[in-house]
């Protein structure tokens, strides 16, 4: 079976990354197709495409774009390549080896939006990446692509790349604007939203690196045609993170309504000999957990969604039954504990709480009551804070409280009949 | 479970109990005639100011410059910063301890970052940070760190080594890891994700 490939076609190009190949895999041709179209027709070529974002959320992009007022303020387009969602390295992967597709899919999604001034958000531990992209910039610059009047047009715009300093909580859109503006990564209260006040007190596009990097392809095929590949109301390809325990852990594009098995079994390579998938996320740690039983689930928004959970950054976590369910739930639960920026106390507080009350089941102190006890915290936590950092906790958890209740008991009693007899 | 470290009372907060002299004010932003600034990093932390509308978004960058020059977010360092970009050094300080890239203290030279979040922990992260902890012992060259998700879980499990990526890492090569960095070479260079072909390439032939 051939997969439609349009991100990862030519990744493995040699020298893909320097403008020379990139121009010649034809780079940079869906730029001089848009600058010869009204923004607007930009914008509904991306609406008409059906793509939705690419970074958690699933925000159709055509309309974020379209959110944003007319006029000539200063308004900002910012890149959100802080991808630090455990699980997901889709973007880095991308940026890596193809840097001017992202930067051809930042000028396009500029244009529409009537953008000069656009920002790359980039994690700070990617420094290879970050100079990859540097790289790319200089050579774009110097090629007229990026600056005053681009490619003989009246468009111009600059792009600065920015590097975080390691904070899970700015991949969140308002933490990274208060991130980018020099502060703590904080993230603000909504309404206002971006497309409105966003950075700067400006109205801001914030789109993931994936995301702008299909809007060439849009552009050149038109978002008719792209709105063939995928399911309803799922268009296109995605690039799928598979990782822990599979055969073959990597990026996969694939396109979406792609049964969830093919992709863990066939493409993946599934769990190693003898081993059975016991759970798994399907879109980073921060989706609500499956089974085996899931596993025929097609994967797209609305399936997912279905199913309870979601398709978030596209970051397929497969854990085999080699491996307790507890040890899972812990590792999560101090992850979060780590990264709450502290502001809202459900989400500082709660994630502190689980944390100990894992590390009680754990230590055999617990009584089955801290069972309950642990889902009432989650359920305090789910839309009571400014972001979703908790939530990111508290669906996980709560999902491996109702599907694994059993394996939590026996794990508390095996613990307590240890202590017992010690 | 290690206990968790208590200072005074009780509390967690190290020098929670310590006086605050309320006589002192806050120190202000550094007068410039009186802190001295190394022309580089002064024209390295201007250029990054001069790359934003608003010159406050180079607080991270310039931080980031201070700490290569000197290894860490010292106060000094963070008082040259202050200088450059007319901030008070508690704005600065704050915005330091937000994020984990940024060293408080000082540390070895080379950054080891593990990995050990889920998907590198799935497939023995923990086990390969303790035989990390214990090659590298009290080396006073290596700041070794158990770091959440790097996004590098195509390589798990995988370490971060002075910012380069690394993996698929077995236990041994921890020692050897080590006895590269003494050694002033590459470390373990053909496990470098620079030169990792995409999954999707070999996917293609798989499943065709």
């Amino acid at each position: 079976m051939s997969r439609p490939l349009i991100l990862l076609r030519d990744i493995d190009e040699p020298g893909l990354a320097t403008l020379e190949v990139y121009e010649r895999r034809g780079g940079y041709q869906a730029l001089r197709k848009a600058l010869a179209m009204e923004p607007d027709a930009i914008v509904a070529q991306i609406d008409a495409s059906g793509l939705r974002g690419r970074g958690g959320a699933g925000f159709p992009a055509g309309r974020k774009s379209s959110f944003l007022p007319k006029g000539d303020m200063d308004k900002y387009l910012v890149c959100n390549a802080d991808e630090s969602e455990p699980g997901t390295f889709k973007d880095r992967e991308l940026m890596q080896k193809c840097p001017h597709m992202l930067i051809e899919g930042i000028l396009i999604a500029a244009r529409g939006a009537g953008i000069t001034r656009a920002f790359i958000y980039i994690r700070g531990e990617y420094e290879a990446q970050a100079r990859i992209l540097d790289a790319a910039l200089a050579q774009a610059t110097a090629a007229g692509y990026i600056g005053e009047r681009i490619l003989g047009s009246d468009f111009a715009c600059s792009i600065v790349l920015h590097r975080g300093a390691g904070a899970y909580i700015c991949g969140e859109e308002t933490g990274l604007l208060d991130s980018l503006e020099g502060k703590r990564g904080n993230p603000r209260l909504k309404p206002p939203f971006p497309a409105i006040q966003g950075l700067y007190q400006g109205p801001t596009l914030i789109n993931n690196v994936e995301t702008l990097m299909t809007m060439p392809h849009i552009i050149a095929v038109g978002g008719e045609e792209y709105a063939k590949l995928g399911v309803a109301n799922s268009a296109g390809t995605k690039v799928v993170s598979v990782s822990g325990h599979v055969r073959r852990p990597g990026n996969y594009e694939i396109e979406l309504g792609t049964p969830s098995r093919e992709i863990i079994f066939e493409l993946a390579g599934g769990p190693p000999d003898g081993r059975r998938v016991k759970l798994w996320f399907p879109g980073g740690s921060s989706s609500p957990v499956l089974t085996e039983a899931d596993l025929d689930i097609p994967y797209d928004f609305d399936s997912l969604a279905k199913a309870g959970t979601m398709l978030g950054s596209g970051a397929i976590i497969v854990v085999d039954d080699s491996t307790p369910v507890l040890d899972v739930a812990l590792k999560l639960a101090k992850f979060y504990r780590h990264e709450s920026c502290g502001k809202c106390t459900p989400c500082r507080e709660g994630t502190n709480w689980t944390v100990r009350m894992l590390e009680r089941i754990d230590a055999g102190e617990a009584t089955p009551m801290d069972l309950d006890i642990m889902a009432s915290v989650q359920d305090h936590i789910i839309g009571n804070c400014l972001c979703v950092l908790g939530d990111a906790m508290a669906m996980p958890i709560s999902s491996m409280i109702v599907k694994f209740r059993g394996e939590f008991e026996a794990h508390l009693q095996s613990r307590q009949l240890a202590g017992a007899t010690a | 479970m290690a206990p968790v470290a208590r200072y005074a009372h009780g509390s967690r907060v190290p020098g929670w109990d310590r006086a605050a002299d309320l006589e002192k004010d806050p120190a202000g932003v550094p007068d410039p005639a009186l802190v001295e600034v190394p022309p580089e990093l002064r024209s390295e932390i201007e250029a990054a100011m001069a790359l934003y509308p608003d010159p406050h978004s180079a607080a991270l960058p310039a931080l980031a410059a201070a700490q290569r020059r000197y290894g860490w977010c010292s106060p000094e360092a963070i008082e040259q910063v202050a200088c450059v970009m007319a901030l008070t050094p508690a704005y600065l300080t704050s915005v330091a301890t937000f994020y984990d890239m940024f060293e408080l203290e000082p540390v070895g030279r080379h950054s080891v970052y593990v990995c050990t979040n889920i998907s590198c922990s799935l497939r023995g992260a923990d086990a390969l940070y303790a035989a990390l902890e214990e090659a590298a012992a009290d080396d006073p060259n290596i700041n070794l760190r158990s770091f959440e998700c790097l996004g590098a879980c195509d390589i798990a499990p995988m370490v971060s080594v002075d910012h380069a990526y690394y993996g698929p890492l077995e236990l041994a090569d921890a020692r050897r890891l080590l006895d590269d960095l003494a050694a002033g070479r590459d470390p373990i260079p053909e496990l470098a994700l620079a030169r990792r072909r995409s999954a999707e390439a070999d996917a293609d032939g798989g499943d065709a």
